[in-house]
């Protein structure tokens, strides 16, 4: 591959007994060194993270009596979040014999459109989201649920993590039966 | 009929340009990547609006896909005091030699009353067979390390110290293995601490794109 490019370019004439000294390329064969430079490259893609990874702030309410929040029935949407991605919600506070109007399921990719549809028909002093995960859902809903939040911007204070009631617990599975989710 | 020549060109490329453009990747990536931590298992976190960056001096609790905790204390200045009060607390019994051998380990992931054997064994246990530090209701062990923390870190900044506090989940990991650390947290009542994410640019059309807050505390 190596060129060698000994041409002396034109007979350039010099004196009679002047033995003519060969002129030696100076251009270099680069194509190892390209090699070189993209075996390097791929080396550093592997080895090295392109996104620096962030942190979200988390915020836990402290567990005494006193702090308890009274919430008005008006202002506030319980998301409930179950297994395999499944989110449920209800606004208020259920009643016995309205379960099956009040309870819903969602997905998280409507959720948001819920979630700022409440925001808007309710005045912020009123405005609660309540969130309660389920046993079987994911670190990742928690989280992508608490990004909602912030995405809808919702200021702290007007959502909490709750635990969950056993009534909820029995909608729950319920409807996981009757959709058919594993 | 005459033949048309084609004059013979050489199939030689200046490799010249390639070359530049090669180091200059190079040069690119090298700058703007860092060097992977080193990890104790290989977890993806969940991905998040929040566009701080985490810290690289961290006490960062690690939840892995089957629900296993492990613990990694990223301020070395501190780690030897940490150790050594869970040491005293708990009563490990650990010798002086063993506790310097722990020091020097980059996490902890089994139970406190397994430390000890885990020092003096011959044979290191790979990350993943370790059996992690226990997180259940009834037995949370992250309960006594945090407070060994906080009272390693006690008189100095508390804000210091909530930042350096982060909680890397695993995508898949249920949440009730979340829920204890959040309880082993408010046990020792810490009320903020962090979660690491994977960055997400925030979709286009919310609130939060509209309005982009001024100041995120």
């Amino acid at each position: 591959m190596a060129e060698m490019d000994t041409s002396s370019g034109g007979g350039h004439k010099k004196g009679p007994g002047v033995k003519k000294g060969k002129k030696l390329s100076t251009r270099v064969d680069l194509t190892p060194m390209v090699d070189l430079g993209f075996l390097l490259i791929t080396f550093f893609v592997f080895t090295t993270t392109m996104s620096q990874s962030t942190a979200m702030n988390m915020n836990e309410p402290k567990d005494d009596d006193k702090s308890q929040l009274l919430v008005r029935n008006s202002g506030a949407m319980t998301i409930l979040l179950g297994k395999n991605d499944q989110v449920y919600y209800y606004f208020g506070q259920l009643e016995v014999d309205k379960l099956s109007e009040q309870f819903k399921s969602t997905t998280f990719k409507q959720i948001r459109e819920l979630i700022v549809a409440k925001k808007k028909s309710t005045p912020i002093d009123n405005l609660m989201y309540i969130i309660k995960s389920d046993k079987k859902s994911t670190f990742k809903n928690a989280i992508d649920i608490l990004d909602e939040m912030s995405i809808c911007a919702i200021p702290p204070g007007h959502y909490a993590e709750v635990d969950m009631t056993p009534t909820e617990e029995i909608l729950i599975s319920k409807t996981e039966e009757a959709n058919g989710i594993k | 009929m005459p033949k048309v020549k084609i004059p013979r060109k050489s199939t030689n490329i200046d490799m010249t340009a390639m070359c530049d453009v090669a180091f200059l990747l190079l040069s690119f990536f090298i700058l703007a990547t860092k060097q992977k931590p080193p990890e104790v298992l290989t977890v993806t976190p969940p991905a998040s609006v929040s566009s701080k960056a985490a810290p690289d001096k961290s006490i960062l609790i690690t939840l892995t896909q089957d629900g296993k905790t492990f613990l990694m204390l990223g301020d070395e200045t501190r780690k030897a005091a940490i150790l050594s009060n869970i040491n005293t607390t708990k009563g490990l019994n650990l010798t002086p030699a063993e506790l310097n051998k722990w020091v020097k380990s980059p996490f902890v992931g089994q139970p406190l009353n397994q430390i000890k054997s885990s020092l003096n064994a011959s044979v290191v246990t790979p990350p993943n067979k370790l059996p992690g530090i226990p997180t259940d209701s009834t037995n949370n062990e992250m309960i006594d390390w945090i407070r060994s923390v906080t009272s390693a870190y006690a008189g100095t900044d508390q804000r210091k110290l909530q930042e350096m506090l982060l909680v890397k989940g695993d995508q898949s990991t249920l949440y009730p293995v979340f829920k204890n650390i959040k309880q082993a947290f408010k046990k020792n009542e810490i009320y903020k601490f962090r979660i690491v994410t994977s960055g997400e640019s925030v979709p286009a059309g919310s609130e939060l794109y509209l309005n982009p807050p001024k100041a995120i505390n």
